[in-house]
């Protein structure tokens, strides 16, 4: 597995030409909410890349059930590489909340990976935000949520495209932000989008 | 080799100290350069110990990301993604293992015949009209310049030249001299000055420098006509060959870059020096060169 995961994340960082910026933040292993913008389904596996083998390890992403349940490749680099959490996006009720799946899920030890847009976003434009993020730093107020920019991956493999074309990506991760004492959801979500966008112009 | 590693140590040496009357950005550009001579250095040596077709694989590799660069500058659409595609992994490697393979008939049309029809078929196919003679003039562009141009370097390993058969040292030849050329180029921009080529497209590039550059470049290549299957003047006509068309490629990529805002093709990836910085009038010269040699000498 941890062949397939290391021969995975040096194959997407060849072919996205990934550079990867800290701005403001160190790779580490503390537990953490890395939250992105989603133009493409590679997303998850270059922010994943992007991460030190140490992080990596100790880093969960969470993605879309439908997807990611999808044929044998798909499942396995999911479940046995990734450690994935899966989410079923059209079947959300009190007793599956899966705020609290996630929660159950990481545990005290565990790193996330999550975007807050929900979909796939087609164009340059960064969608609004859904409110799992809030909800998770809600109950979890002490974990830091670090703010990534994926740049160009809508070029690479876009939306109903299966085959990648190999251009160049730049992973800027941003300096964390905390939920504030009683701050909205809506401030929150807002502040959070907001520190997303701002590493575009880095 | 051992004057790369010594002028490595004294770029080392003047990076830590900042009390020289260097400024860093100077440094910088300098030790910029010497990681591609670097680079030259170690594909060329990769022709001199094993098969040329090692060279032939490593500058289609080199290609392979120059290419990426230059199209990650320049925006494409998404309906232009399946050309794209075929871009990368069809063209580019044919190309180069029509080179490896020697077949010249070949690889001279299927860039600028095929892949210049192939492109705009494929984009309209896509469905999306927007701007399109623009986008497809584009992506031909980028691999005219970046592969196929590029793909003459290693062909001259293929050429077959009456009483020579050494080639590796014609592409050392090619390699040195373009080098040489930017290299007497900036010395003459930065000790005489004088009057800008192209304000608007490239604030350093003066007439002064472009004439240096060709005299420099004719000196050090007829000197090297030992290399060559060329007489001494011969070699130093080639030189000026060689300087004209790369400086014609610099400025044309500069241009590139202008049109996009940029001043590298590097400054798209943090931490990497564009190869396109440094490849642009190799791109150019290398063509020319081929087929003047080819011309004149098979």
């Amino acid at each position: 597995m941890q062949l397939a995961g290391a021969g995975l994340a040096g194959l997407a960082r060849f072919l996205s030409g990934a550079s990867v910026r800290w701005i403001n933040c160190e790779p580490d292993t503390c537990q953490r909410i890395y939250y992105a913008n989603h133009t493409s389904h590679l997303d998850v596996l270059v922010l994943w890349s992007a991460l030190p083998y140490r992080v990596r390890r100790v880093t969960k992403p969470v993605a879309a059930k439908d997807y990611w349940e999808a044929g044998a490749v798909r499942r396995f680099i999911a479940k046995s590489v990734f450690d994935a959490l899966l989410i079923d996006r059209h079947n959300i009720k009190v007793h599956s909340n899966p705020v609290n799946m996630l929660l159950d899920a990481i545990g005290d030890t565990y790193s996330l990976i999550v975007f807050p847009e929900g979909g796939r976003n087609t164009g340059e434009r960064l969608g609004e935000f859904k409110s799992g993020l809030y909800y998770l730093c809600k109950k979890r107020p002490e974990l830091e949520a670090v703010p990534v920019h994926i740049d160009n991956m809508n070029r690479i493999l876009p939306r109903g495209e299966f085959l990648p074309v190999p251009l160049l990506t730049c992973i800027t991760f941003g300096a964390p932000i905390w939920l504030e004492e009683g701050e909205s959801k809506q401030q929150f979500l807002h502040r959070a989008r907001e520190a997303v966008l701002s590493l575009k112009e880095r | 080799m051992v004057a790369l590693a010594i002028a490595t140590l004294v770029s080392q040496v003047l990076a830590t100290r900042r009390d020289t009357v260097l400024d860093q950005g100077t440094i910088k550009v300098f030790k910029r350069r010497l990681q591609a001579w670097w680079v030259m250095c170690a594909v060329l040596a990769a022709t001199f110990l094993f098969d040329r077709l090692v060279t032939v694989a490593l500058f289609g590799l080199i290609s392979f990301w120059a290419l990426r660069e230059f199209i990650t500058l320049t925006p494409t659409r998404t309906a232009d993604h399946r050309a794209l595609f075929w871009v990368f992994f069809l063209f580019t490697p044919l190309q180069y293992l029509l080179v490896g393979l020697d077949q010249y008939g070949l690889y001279s049309v299927l860039i600028p015949v095929y892949g210049f029809l192939f492109i705009p078929a494929r984009i309209a196919m896509a469905g999306d009209f927007k701007r399109f003679l623009e986008r497809s003039a584009k992506i031909q562009a980028g691999l005219m310049v970046c592969v196929f141009c590029l793909s003459f370097a290693p062909a001259l390993l293929y050429l077959k030249i009456p009483n020579f058969n050494d080639n590796a040292r014609l592409l050392f030849f090619f390699v040195v001299i373009v080098q040489l050329v930017d290299v007497f180029e900036y010395l003459c921009e930065k000790l005489l000055g004088g009057h800008l080529v192209a304000p608007a497209i490239n604030p350093s590039r003066t007439w002064q420098g472009f004439l240096g550059g060709l005299i420099g470049a004719t000196l050090v290549g007829s000197l090297l006509w030992w290399a060559t299957p060329f007489a001494p003047w011969e070699a130093g006509l080639m030189s000026l060959v060689i300087g004209v068309a790369g400086f014609a490629g610099g400025l044309t990529m500069s241009a590139v870059k202008r049109d996009r805002g940029v001043a590298d093709y590097g400054t798209l990836v943090t931490g990497h020096g564009g190869v396109l910085d440094r490849l642009d009038s190799a791109c150019f010269a290398a063509p020319i060169f081929f087929h003047v040699t080819r011309y004149f000498f098979t």
